[in-house]
């Protein structure tokens, strides 16, 4: 039997993790991200190495999943199951795509930057919850 | 220039541990955009609010560790801001994911969709950004 508050903890230490490698990456500086983008311009490289050390460490990690039946605190793994590469996929991360080089932010470091209290962080986000509310009212089916 | 990819380096395996700890213990995919999703549709709300709180932890702890709060520039004006939040929240419901879910379990999986999301949004990205300094080098 699970202790009720085990899945929340383990998410607050996640996100602490997260919250804390962000900042350290320099992926929370918006300014960065687009100079990471401006592979034609000024290019600064140094932020794929965020992905890159994100991605061998999560992949350490799927290789354990894959031996384990079940997670500590779960009955089971909950993964995506979709598997078409379709024009909903593409369309959608071309238009974060665009959005994320016209403002230097994705979704976890504007999150992780409101503890800055810095007002454009915060409209960002709303904005940002406003277009998720508005996909889901018009254009998702159900 | 080690000094300047280092901190991105352990930064990025933080997040990559991170990404591992919700997987192996909640078996949940870390997706930032999938988290923030749920929390407006209120679904799974301790847990998915317990993580958004974690992570605007992340930059106190750096602050209490560093004695400095993690540089923050933003170059875009009001505007921008707002188009930019539209997109990218629209988009990452969209297209199922962001550079969390998409970038660093979506690739840590080998997953055919999210490698072509992955090189989509990057495409992307350097398209807008290649587009802003043409207008206002």
């Amino acid at each position: 039997m699970t202790h009720p508050l085990a899945r929340p903890a383990a998410a607050l230490a996640s996100g602490l993790v997260f919250g804390f490698g962000l900042s350290l990456s320099g992926m929370l500086n918006p300014a960065r991200v687009q100079s990471f983008l401006d592979v034609f311009g000024a290019w600064d490289p140094s932020l794929a190495f965020v992905l890159g050390g994100a991605v061998l460490v999560a992949f350490v990690g799927v290789q354990a999943m894959k031996r384990m039946k079940r997670p500590a605190f779960d009955d089971r793994f909950q993964l995506p199951a979709n598997r078409r590469i379709d024009a909903r996929l593409l369309l959608g991360s071309a238009l974060f795509g665009l959005g994320w080089g016209l403002g230097g932010f994705c979704p976890g470091p504007a999150v992780a930057s409101l503890s800055l209290g810095l007002p454009k962080i915060m409209i960002f986000v709303l904005a940002m919850l406003t277009g998720m509310i508005l996909h889901d009212r018009v254009v998702r089916k159900r | 220039m080690i000094s300047v990819f280092l901190p991105s380096l352990f930064g990025g395996a933080l997040i990559g541990l991170s990404a591992v700890m919700l997987l192996l213990l909640n078996g949940r995919i870390a997706g930032i955009s999938g988290i923030l999703g749920a929390l407006v549709s209120g679904t799974g709300l301790a847990v998915n609010l317990a993580f958004v709180l974690g992570l605007m932890l992340g930059p106190l702890a750096y602050l209490s560790v560093f004695g400095q709060w993690p540089a923050v520039e933003i170059e875009a004006g009001w505007p921008l801001v707002v188009l930019a939040g539209l997109l990218v929240g629209f988009g990452t419901r969209m297209g199922s994911g962001c550079t969390s879910g998409h970038g660093v379990l979506g690739l840590a999986r080998l997953s055919p969709r999210s490698i072509a999301a992955v090189a989509t949004f990057l495409a992307a990205g350097i398209l807008a950004v290649t587009a802003l300094r043409a207008v206002a080098p």
